[in-house]
């Protein structure tokens, strides 16, 4: 049982800043193509947003569901990444080879641009998960006997 | 010549480094180490990696600190000294044999800067000159990292995403049902 | 030796960072002051990659516009900077499966240090 915290400082800082670290988030998701960025940083600034609330505000402040259950989250974010590379297997050309997606019009630049697109997103949403449930193992289910 | 500011970071680094091993309480010690985290987010960032030093203090210093946080708040956090001569001594036996040999093997590596370095050839120049007209993507690590190699990143997903369940497999209760 | 210190700074740094945290690691007998070490010789070998990866008057490796020609000198070298990024990543997870490994070590024997939860174990 994870208590909230007792000061209202971290009640007001909290309220106000975690909208700011999931825009902060996707913004450096969707930009890590033109500027430094990508899957990695956006996903742990993700899980930084889950886990503030359940810092300030106790287990009830956050989507209690999402913490027990958020490493199913994690396995679909790899099968978002692995489909997206298998696609172009299926289709009789190499694993994770973007440019021979089915996405009719476009060259195969702009086909290799979706699929970098498409894996960040899967990476993202497996990173984010993976974290937010290694800080609830260790913080909830870590509290047992000894302690 | 390297710059004054190489320098600086770098005594920073070793120093912040050294100041969190060797602290007996260990709350002081691991936030030292966020601190040589973010001090080497910066040398990198001087160093042009700018990628791996938002990577490292999104990362390293942010969630590697929250991770050591947690478990000192459920376990203790006060080290107990002990004395230990001889380990300590053979240890600095040891290592500063293995030191030497290291500062020796050095000299035959690159001179930091130069442009024409083997790990600056073959591969990397192909991705430095192909990759904006092939991926359409102005971040050549981003390029490199999710086309290129993507198959590398995949591997690094699973393994995340392994440890994940490992966490959870650990530290599992008596009463568990279900999950 | 004086070379090694004016042209290759960064070395010099590595070696000490490596060898400190295997020094922790051998000699410490506290479970978290050894994770501590394991992170510092994780750290000093990105920053070794790192320093391999410099190249005099470059820029970051974002190639903004493709109407020139990309001379790859110009450009610091992107590939150590993707395999250290799988390495931090890397790192972060070994990390978080160690310390809950700690934490059920404590959960059982009620302490941190090595000798004891040995002595423990008998």
């Amino acid at each position: 049982m994870i208590r909230p915290h007792d000061s209202v400082i971290v009640h007001t800082l909290a309220r106000v800043f975690i909208p700011i670290i999931q825009l902060f988030a996707l913004y450096v998701l969707i930009h890590g193509h033109d500027s430094p960025g990508g899957g990695f940083q956006a996903g742990t600034l993700f899980a930084a947003s889950f886990i503030l609330p359940v810092i300030a505000f106790g287990i009830q402040g956050s989507l209690t569901v999402l913490e027990r259950r958020a490493i199913i989250l994690g396995g679909i974010g790899i099968l978002l990444f692995a489909g997206i590379g298998l696609i172009p297997l299926l289709l009789g050309e190499e694993f994770l080879n973007y440019g021979e997606l089915p996405i009719p019009g476009m060259e195969a630049s702009a086909r290799r641009h979706l699929g970098i697109l498409g894996i960040e997103i899967g990476v993202t949403i497996a990173v984010a998960a993976t974290a937010v449930s290694i800080y609830y193992s260790l913080r909830e289910r870590g509290e047992g006997e000894g302690n | 010549m390297m710059l004054f500011d190489d320098y600086l970071l770098l005594t920073l680094v070793i120093v912040t480094a050294l100041g969190a091993v060797f602290v007996r309480d260990l709350f002081s010690g691991v936030l030292t180490l966020a601190a040589y985290s973010f001090f080497l987010a910066l040398l990198w960032a001087g160093l042009g990696a700018v990628d791996v030093a938002f990577t490292e203090a999104v990362v390293g210093a942010g969630l590697s600190t929250l991770f050591f946080l947690v478990a000192l708040f459920l376990t203790s956090h006060q080290e107990e000294v002990r004395k230990q001569f001889k380990v300590q001594m053979m240890a600095l036996g040891s290592l500063g044999i293995l030191g030497f040999l290291l500062l020796f093997g050095s000299v035959d590596l690159p001179v930091v800067g130069d442009p024409e370095s083997l790990p600056s050839k073959h591969v990397s120049s192909h991705y430095l000159k192909k990759s904006l007209e092939e991926t359409d993507t102005p971040n050549v690590v981003t390029a490199v990292l999710a086309d290129y190699r993507g198959f590398d990143t995949l591997g690094e997903t699973t393994v995340i995403f392994t440890a994940g369940i490992a966490c959870w497999m650990l530290l599992r209760r008596r009463d568990d049902s279900a999950t | 030796m004086a070379d090694i210190v004016l042209y290759r700074p960064h070395f010099v740094a590595f070696i000490i960072l490596f060898l400190l945290g295997i020094y922790i690691m051998v000699v410490s007998l506290n479970l978290v002051k050894k994770l501590i070490g394991m992170y510092l010789m994780q750290t000093s070998i990105i920053l070794f990659f790192i320093t391999l990866a410099v190249k005099k008057d470059s820029t970051i490796p974002i190639i903004l516009s493709s109407a020139t020609a990309v001379t790859p000198e110009a450009y610091a070298n992107p590939l150590p900077h993707v395999l250290m990024l799988t390495a931090i990543v890397v790192g972060v997870s070994t990390l978080g499966v160690s310390l809950a490994m700690v934490i059920a070590l404590y959960r059982q024997y009620n302490t941190l240090e090595e000798d004891q939860i040995l002595g423990k174990m008998k």
